[in-house]
C-alpha cells in the first residue's frame, strides 16, 4: 500500500515538475521579449542592492511587528484584559482597512521621508495579523488543559511558556507568515517615501512605461514573497509539535 | 489524612452556598468518594482542597497542615490531580506528559525516564511502544490511563480525582477501575474521588460522602449507605435496587456454602449411588483425594455402572473464585443458566458452592428484615 502512495506521489511530482518547467520556459521567452532579461543582464548590481535593501526592510519591520504583536496578543488574553479584548481587536481591524499607501502617507507627514518612515509604516501595517492570530491561538486553547496545568502546580509563567504558547504556536506562526508575506508586497511602496527597495524599479518602470525595468523589480519581489511563504511554512513544520496536527 | 472543618463556599454574587458547612475526615490510605447529582457541590468541594477554588470559610487540613497556610504552588505539586476530560497536553509526548510534575520538582533525567517506564508498566502499557506517542495517537482508555498515571508521577501521598473514568465506555471503565484498585491496594494513597455513578462509588470507595445542595447528607462505608440509608434522600439516591448493589460489595466467599457434600474420584460408583438414593440427591460434586475439583456426577450416570467415580466424572468449566464479587458470579449463573456455581481457588481446590437461593438470602439479609408483604421467611422445611 505504501508503494502505491509513493508511486502516486512521484507521478504527481513529475507532472508538476514538467508544468513548472514549461511555465518557466514560456515566462523566460516572454521576459526576453519585454526586455527584462536584457535589463537584468546589464544591471545585476543595481537589482542586487535594491533586493538586499528590500529584504532588510521586510526583516526589520517584521521582527519589530513580531516583538510588539506577540506580547500584545499575550497581554490581551490574560484575565484582567479579557473584557477589553474585542474592543481593541475591533479598533485594530478598522485600522487595517486603511490602504497601505495611506498608512505610508500618514507616516510620512509626521516622520518625514526615509527608511524609518518606511519601517514604521510597515510595522503598523504588519501588526494586526500577528496580534489577531496570537489572540485567536491563545484564547482558543482548551480550558481543560489549563486547568490540568494549574492543578499540577504550574506557575502562570510556566503555564504560558510550556502549555499556552506551544499549543497556540501553529496559529501564531500562521499570523507571522501572513504578516511577512503582506510585508514583502507593501515594502515595495517604501520607495515612495524614500525608503528604497525593489519598489524603486517597479515605480520607475511604471513611470517610464518600461516593462523590462518594471519586471526587474516585480519578479524578485514576487519571488521573495513566495520564498518567504515557503520558508515560514517550513518553520511551522519544524517548530510546531507533531502532537498538534491541524490538517 | 485530609480534614475538613465547617468548609463553606459561597460564589460571589450568589446567596446560596455551593458547599455548606461540610465536616469530613478522610483517613490516610483510603478512597473517599464524593457523590451527588450535578450541582451538589462535590467538584467544588474537591477543587477547594488544592485551592483551585478559594475557600469562603472553614479549614481544610492535609496531613495536619492547613492548605491556606501552605504555598499554593507547592501544595498543588504535592497533590495528584486527575480530571474527567483528562487534559493531557497535546503537544507533549506521553513521557513528557507523565513527567510534568517531576520536571517542575526538578528531578534529574534518568530518574524521570525510570519513573515513566515504571508507571507505564503499572498501567499495562508497553513503555517502548507508548513512551513517545502523542495524546492524539491514544485511544480513550489509554489516554485515561496516562491521565491517572500523570497524577501519580511524583508519588504524591494525596490524590484528587474528578470522575477520572467518566468519559469512557462501560467495559473499559470496569477494566480501568479494577486496574486502579489493584494499584491502590499496593500504593495506599489518600484519594478524594468525585463521581455521580453510585455503582462506581460502591465499587471504588472505602467511604462514600453523599452530598446534596452543598450539604453532606451521609458519610460512611458503602455498606452503610446501602443497608442503613439515613433518610429518604439517601434511599432514593442509592436507588430502589440498592439490594442489588450489595452484590458489588459482597464476595462469593460471603455467600457460598462452605464444605459442600461431595464424593471423591476413588469412591466406588455403587456405594455413591446407594448414598445418593438414600439421601435423595440427584447430583454430586467430585474432587480428587487432595480436594482438587474435578466436576460432577448425576444419578443417571451412576445407574448400572461398576467402578470408580473417576471414570464417570464430567467436568464443570464454569467456576468462580471466592474473592470475586457476587455480581460477577450471578451474571455467570444467569448467562450460562446454572442453578449452582462452584467456587474454586487458584490451586483448583474446591472452596464452596453458590446457589441462587443462598445468594438471594445473603443479599437480602440486612436489606429487608421484615420480608415485606410476604412476612418473614425462614428455614425449617415444610410447615404442614
Amino acid at each position: 500500500m505504501n508503494d502505491d502512495i509513493s508511486r502516486e506521489k512521484s507521478f504527481a511530482g513529475r507532472f508538476w515538475f514538467a508544468v513548472a518547467f514549461i511555465l518557466t520556459f514560456v515566462a523566460g521567452v516572454y521576459a526576453e521579449k519585454l526586455g527584462f532579461l536584457e535589463f537584468a543582464r546589464e544591471n545585476p548590481d543595481e537589482i542586487w542592492i535594491l533586493f538586499v535593501e528590500h529584504v532588510q526592510l521586510v526583516l526589520i519591520s517584521s521582527a519589530i511587528s513580531v516583538s510588539i504583536g506577540i506580547p500584545t496578543g499575550i497581554l490581551l488574553t490574560r484575565g484582567f484584559m479579557r473584557r477589553y479584548r474585542d474592543w481593541i481587536l475591533n479598533i485594530l481591524g478598522i485600522c487595517q482597512t486603511v490602504p497601505s499607501l495611506a498608512v505610508i502617507a500618514i507616516a510620512m507627514t509626521y516622520i518625514g521621508i526615509g527608511k524609518v518612515t518606511a519601517i514604521f509604516a510597515l510595522v503598523i501595517y504588519g501588526l494586526l495579523p500577528i496580534i489577531r492570530n496570537a489572540v485567536a491561538g491563545l484564547a482558543g486553547i482548551d480550558p481543560v488543559i489549563l486547568d490540568a496545568g494549574r492543578g499540577m502546580g504550574m506557575k502562570p509563567a510556566q503555564l504560558l511558556l510550556k502549555v499556552e504558547l506551544p499549543n497556540a504556536m501553529y496559529i501564531i506562526l500562521t499570523g507571522i507568515r501572513t504578516s511577512t508575506v503582506i510585508n514583502v508586497g507593501t515594502a515595495a511602496m517604501s520607495f515612495l517615501v524614500g525608503g528604497g527597495g525593489l519598489g524603486d524599479l517597479i515605480f520607475s518602470g511604471i513611470a517610464m512605461v518600461d516593462a523590462g525595468y518594471m519586471l526587474a523589480g516585480a519578479v524578485p519581489t514576487a519571488g521573495l514573497a513566495i520564498f518567504m511563504n515557503w520558508f515560514m511554512g517550513m518553520m511551522e513544520k519544524w517548530i510546531v509539535s507533531p502532537g498538534l496536527v491541524y490538517e | 489524612m485530609i480534614n475538613l472543618e465547617r468548609v463553606t463556599k459561597i460564589y460571589p454574587g450568589t446567596s446560596m452556598p455551593a458547599v455548606d458547612n461540610v465536616d469530613l475526615e478522610v483517613p490516610r490510605g483510603e478512597i473517599c468518594i464524593l457523590i451527588g447529582s450535578s450541582g451538589c457541590g462535590k467538584t467544588t468541594l474537591m477543587r477547594m482542597m488544592n485551592r483551585l477554588i478559594p475557600i469562603t470559610s472553614g479549614t481544610i487540613k492535609i496531613e495536619g497542615k492547613s492548605v491556606m497556610e501552605m504555598d499554593l504552588i507547592e501544595l498543588r505539586r504535592g497533590i495528584g490531580y486527575a480530571i474527567q476530560q483528562i487534559g493531557l497536553f497535546p503537544h507533549m509526548t506521553v513521557a513528557e506528559n507523565i513527567t510534568v510534575v517531576p520536571k517542575l520538582l526538578g528531578w534529574d533525567k534518568k530518574r524521570m525516564d525510570e519513573r515513566v517506564d515504571e508507571l507505564l508498566t503499572l498501567v499495562n502499557l508497553e513503555p517502548a511502544v507508548y513512551r513517545n506517542r502523542y495524546p492524539r495517537e491514544l485511544s480513550g482508555g489509554q489516554a485515561q490511563r496516562i491521565g491517572v498515571t500523570r497524577a501519580m508521577a511524583a508519588d504524591p501521598p494525596v490524590m484528587l480525582m474528578d470522575e477520572p473514568f467518566g468519559a469512557i465506555d462501560p467495559i473499559n471503565r470496569e477494566v480501568l477501575q479494577d486496574e486502579f484498585l489493584k494499584i491502590q491496594a499496593k500504593l495506599k494513597k489518600t484519594i478524594v474521588f468525585v463521581t455521580h455513578d453510585i455503582h462506581e462509588a460502591v465499587k471504588m470507595g472505602d467511604r462514600i460522602a453523599l452530598l446534596d445542595a452543598g450539604r453532606l447528607i451521609q458519610y460512611g462505608s458503602p455498606e452503610d449507605l446501602l443497608t442503613r440509608p439515613k433518610n429518604q434522600f439517601v434511599k432514593d439516591f442509592v436507588g430502589a435496587d440498592r439490594a442489588l448493589k450489595r452484590l458489588d460489595l459482597l464476595k462469593v466467599r460471603d455467600a457460598m456454602l462452605k464444605d459442600p457434600v461431595r464424593c471423591r474420584t476413588d469412591d466406588s460408583s455403587e456405594k455413591i449411588l446407594e448414598h445418593m438414593l438414600a439421601h435423595d440427591l440427584n447430583f454430586l460434586l467430585v474432587t480428587e483425594p487432595g480436594n482438587v475439583f474435578r466436576g460432577y456426577v448425576n444419578i443417571d450416570m451412576l445407574r448400572g455402572h461398576k467402578g470408580r467415580i473417576g471414570d464417570l466424572v464430567r467436568p464443570m468449566t464454569i467456576t468462580v473464585r471466592p474473592e470475586q464479587n457476587l455480581k460477577d458470579a450471578l451474571s455467570k449463573m444467569l448467562t450460562y443458566d446454572l442453578g449452582i456455581v462452584v467456587a474454586v481457588n487458584e490451586e483448583e481446590l474446591l472452596e464452596g458452592v453458590l446457589n441462587s437461593r443462598t445468594l438471594v438470602s445473603v443479599v437480602g439479609e440486612t436489606y429487608d428484615e421484615s420480608g415485606g408483604h410476604w412476612g418473614k421467611i425462614t428455614t425449617g422445611g415444610r410447615v404442614i
